[in-house]
């Protein structure tokens, strides 16, 4: 059976929303660098650090099409499992309160104050903003290699389609960064990396399967049918814990 | 090198969070492996079973979190 249109667009909208979630992440951190010590250097470091990362892609995009499938299915596939499962506990966690949400605005003031107590460049060449730059883009960056290259792995035209859908996220965050000129806080940040959180175990719990030699019920169907599934498990499970998290308030509060 | 050190740090932090979480994943994912490596027949309903394992460990662990983190709480509350 091929690739369908199940597949392919699950596949989009979970490399989307990811590289999305990332790449907000990294856009406070450069906004910071560069309203802090100069544009031009928040630029270089992150141009930088996209030459690097692009490189990576190619080198790592050409050996995996040298791995016969059932193994990079097995291989991505657990480390799917381990990365989507990891996102969805912690989102559910958040969404229940029992951990504090993602704060855009903080991460930005706690940037900015960093890189002002910081002492002023000595010549033209400002290392530090440079540097500051260039690790955000590659933290972020890296993690957004790796969804693209798992999702991707997991059948022919699936790596184009998923880098695509990672461009255009880069592109909307730019985009939206240029136009604002501030952190993008009012991304619902929880709510996409709960729905990443969902679509990436339900794809790695499948591509485990395949890789192992399971016959899915419904073929690729399935991954939809598991992504509901996880959905409404996670969506009790934050119910749940949350109670839980309320009755300790009130116990606390009584004693 | 600070950067590769650290780049290696947040590359095992994107698969590790909570250790015994994923190692357990891990070890479910072994026991499915063998399990159909021995038995044939476990392949046409081995994807289910996969399934359920997994979703009961994200939902024990978010739950141990929750109420590893009351506890701790707990404790801290004067």
């Amino acid at each position: 059976m091929g690739m369908g249109w199940t597949h392919l667009g699950a596949s989009v909208v979970a490399a989307f929303l990811a590289s999305l979630v990332e790449f907000v992440e990294a856009l406070t951190v450069v906004l910071a660098v560069g309203s802090v010590r100069g544009w031009r250097s928040a630029i270089i470091g992150s141009a930088f650090a996209c030459a690097v990362l692009l490189s990576l892609v190619a080198g790592l995009g050409s050996t995996l099409t040298r791995i016969p499938l059932p193994v990079i299915q097995l291989l991505v596939g657990t480390l799917i499992v381990l990365f989507g499962l990891r996102w969805l506990r912690k989102a559910i966690l958040r969404a229940a309160g029992v951990i504090p949400l993602h704060d855009e605005d903080a991460a930005f003031l706690k940037s900015t104050m960093m890189l002002r107590t910081a002492a002023s460049p000595l010549g033209s060449w400002d290392r530090l903003a440079v540097a500051t730059a260039f690790n955000i883009t590659m933290l972020e960056g890296t993690e957004v290699i790796f969804i693209v290259i798992a999702i991707g792995a997991g059948g022919r035209g699936l790596l184009f389609a998923a880098s695509l859908a990672a461009l255009a996220a880069l592109i909307v965050v730019i985009g939206l960064g240029l136009a604002l000129h501030r952190p993008l806080a009012r991304v619902p940040e929880n709510t996409l990396k709960f729905a990443v959180g969902v679509l990436l175990s339900a794809f790695g719990t499948f591509w485990v399967g395949e890789g192992i030699g399971i016959k899915w019920p419904g073929g690729d169907f399935a991954i939809v049918g598991m992504a509901v599934a996880y959905l409404a498990v996670a969506g009790g499970a934050v119910s749940l814990c949350r109670k839980r998290s309320q009755i300790f308030r009130v116990l606390g509060q009584e004693q | 090198m600070d950067w590769l050190r650290a780049t290696l740090r947040e590359v095992l932090g994107l698969f590790i969070d909570d250790g015994s979480f994923a190692f357990a994943i891990v070890f479910w994912l072994g026991v499915i492996w063998l399990t159909t490596r021995l038995f044939h027949a476990f392949t046409q309903w081995g994807g289910p079973i996969l399934f359920l394992g997994l979703v009961l460990l994200l939902f024990e662990s978010a739950w141990r979190t929750a109420r590893s983190r009351r506890q701790a709480g707990r404790k801290t509350t004067p």
